[in-house]
């Protein structure tokens, strides 16, 4: 008994295979979609302020007259927060991501925490402003300093950082980890000799992802009331400060038609720092990678 | 026509594998006469649950030095878990729970005064895949001594260089210490890994099924290794294949959904087994 019919195994070749064909199309041109987007919207902003990304853009100040305005300060804020952010977020998620991976006992408060860190990385950002205006501004008394802009920063980034490195270690074979102390290696050993090295790469990648989400947001940097224009660098992590973002919001709302080259060319700067920080992750990526 | 060439081809290779059975297994007989040392590891009543599934039922065992035991069974038997529970690497389970005593040289395994490490360091592991770290193969050997506390360059490169002779692959990679271990072989990989069990020179040597995931000529590599290290260590190991434990092994335990069934000399297990059961996996009835 012969169940399939080969003259319509054949028949339907034709349609399976333009069927396949269409599927191909639609989903080049959903890829194309974004890609066009992407490219119209850096070609734009890039066409609008190149010619104001001078060496004086550059080394000048804020100002309200256009021609005199500069990212100076606004350059050196964004290094000082990222001085306070790198190290507090890398230190308290990579520590936390290490503790719920290896040293935590399984059992449903962990599994519930797990969760809630995931859960904590989609809180819009300025729901942490919020949260930094209450405690770091107020409460602890930091006002709108360097210090309080950074600690509510790390904790908005926390959670993504702590998630990409929990799976970075998981990632590592428990091949390995049970190599390490089947020899007689204590946790720590094992953890900082098998399991850090090769989790590294991931870790990182996702610590630098995390940075430049950060040096990006503006949100929170508005709730905690960071100035638009000022005429110092701080001088301290208690010092209040400008940064990129915020310099940049400020001049798409001003009415002279200038500042709106003036925010494109900010917008370049941006996308550079951003674009280094990209490729910092990719090389380390590369570079300490480990095959299994 | 390819079918029978490819019957023949399966004789021929049965045949091969028996042959080199019986050989080793005549030569292991010669051995088997040599006399029990000092027990290494008793287990007494011992039991261990996973949550509620009693894996292990008091159990009851005697490993002693200088010899090699092997441990039977079909799949789900327990005899993973029962080689895992004598370096006690089974609590990395967290389900796990055990009750009664396994003596290592005649201190519980369980007790407070015990510390896994100080365990794991007299009773080295080989694991059923080989599983070297993403390090240099010198790195890899000299793990556990480093581990240990042991810096100087001098001593590691000895420790690295009579570790890989006694695994039998000094060999093969002494032009290339400091390449990464993932660039070889399965079966050199896993000699590496003995090597580097070697290397803190334990007392014991567990091998959980060293050579399931290896081909026959590593295979047999390593159960030539597996004889000429039972000089100086004494070595329990898991097998899934009943004519490796026959060609290498001077005991046998045979396990049986949590039961040990039966513990002997090795050519008693195979030729004249007592339980019914034994006879009917070692024949290959079951399995």
């Amino acid at each position: 008994m012969q169940l399939v019919d080969k003259d319509q195994v054949s028949k339907s070749l034709g349609g399976r295979l333009i069927r396949n064909n269409i599927m191909k199309f639609l989903f080049l041109l959903c890829t194309l979609v974004g890609l066009v987007v992407l490219v119209t919207l850096i070609v734009d902003t890039v066409l609008d302020g190149w010619n104001y990304l001078t060496w004086d853009f550059l080394t000048s100040f804020s100002s309200s007259r256009p021609e005199n305005a500069g990212v100076y300060g606004a350059i050196i804020g964004s290094i000082w927060l990222m001085a306070v952010t790198a190290p507090v977020s890398i230190i308290l998620s990579v520590g936390t991501a290490m503790y719920l991976e290896e040293y935590a006992p399984e059992n449903r408060l962990t599994d519930f925490i797990k969760i809630n860190i995931s859960n904590l990385a989609g809180v819009p950002s300025v729901v942490f402003g919020l949260l930094g205006l209450t405690i770091f501004v107020r409460q602890l008394a930091l006002g709108n300093s360097v210090l309080a802009a950074g600690l509510t920063l790390s904790l908005m980034i926390l959670p993504v950082i702590v998630v990409s490195s929990q799976e970075a270690i998981r990632s590592v074979p428990s091949t390995v980890r049970e190599a390490s102390v089947g020899m007689g290696a204590t946790k720590w050993q094992t953890v900082s000799r098998i399991i850090l090295p090769a989790a590294i790469p991931g870790i990182i990648t996702g610590i630098i992802l995390a940075l430049s989400r950060a040096i990006g947001e503006t949100a929170p940097l508005v709730v905690l009331g960071v100035p638009v224009s000022l005429l110092v660098t701080p001088n301290s992590a208690l010092d209040t400060f400008q940064a990129l973002p915020m310099q940049i919001y400020n001049w798409v709302k001003m009415p002279q038609e200038e500042f709106q080259y003036l925010t494109a060319a900010g917008i370049i700067i941006l996308l550079i720092i951003l674009f280094l920080m990209n490729s910092v992750a990719i090389y380390i990526r590369n570079k300490f990678s480990k095959r299994y | 026509m390819t079918d029978s060439q490819l019957k023949e081809d399966k004789n021929m290779g049965t045949e091969m594998g028996t042959e080199i059975g019986t050989e080793v297994k005549q030569a292991d007989n010669a051995s088997g006469i040599i006399e029990s040392g000092q027990p290494v590891f008793q287990a007494k009543d011992f039991n261990l649950w996973y949550a509620d599934n009693h894996a292990l039922q008091n159990i009851n065992l005697t490993f002693s030095e200088n010899e090699i035991s092997a441990i039977i069974g079909p799949s789900g038997c327990g005899k993973s878990t029962f080689i895992k529970a004598l370096n006690r690497m089974v609590e990395l389970v967290p389900i796990v729970r055990t009750e009664g005593h396994i003596l290592y040289r005649g201190d519980n395994i369980f007790d407070k005064k015990m510390t896994v490490e100080e365990l794991r360091t007299k009773v080295g592991m080989v694991f059923q895949n080989p599983n070297p770290f993403p390090k240099s193969i010198y790195d890899n050997v000299a793990y556990g001594a480093r581990v240990h506390g042991i810096k100087k360059k001098k001593i590691l490169d000895q420790i690295v260089e009579k570790s890989l002779r006694g695994a039998a692959i000094w060999d093969e990679v002494k032009d290339r210490l400091n390449q990464n271990a993932y660039g070889l072989s399965g079966g050199q990989q896993q000699r590496v890994c003995i090597a580097r069990a070697l290397a803190i020179e334990p007392d014991v040597i567990l091998m959980d099924e060293p050579t399931s995931a290896l081909d026959p000529i590593s295979t047999t590599k390593i159960e030539d290794l597996i004889q000429q290290l039972s000089k100086d260590y004494s070595i329990v190991v898991v097998t899934h294949n009943m004519q490796q434990a026959a060609r290498v092994s001077d005991k046998t335990a045979f396990f049986y959904q949590g039961y040990v069934v039966e513990h002997d000399d090795t050519s008693a297990i195979f030729e004249n087994p007592k339980d019914k059961r034994t006879e009917d996996y070692v024949s290959g009835r079951f399995g």
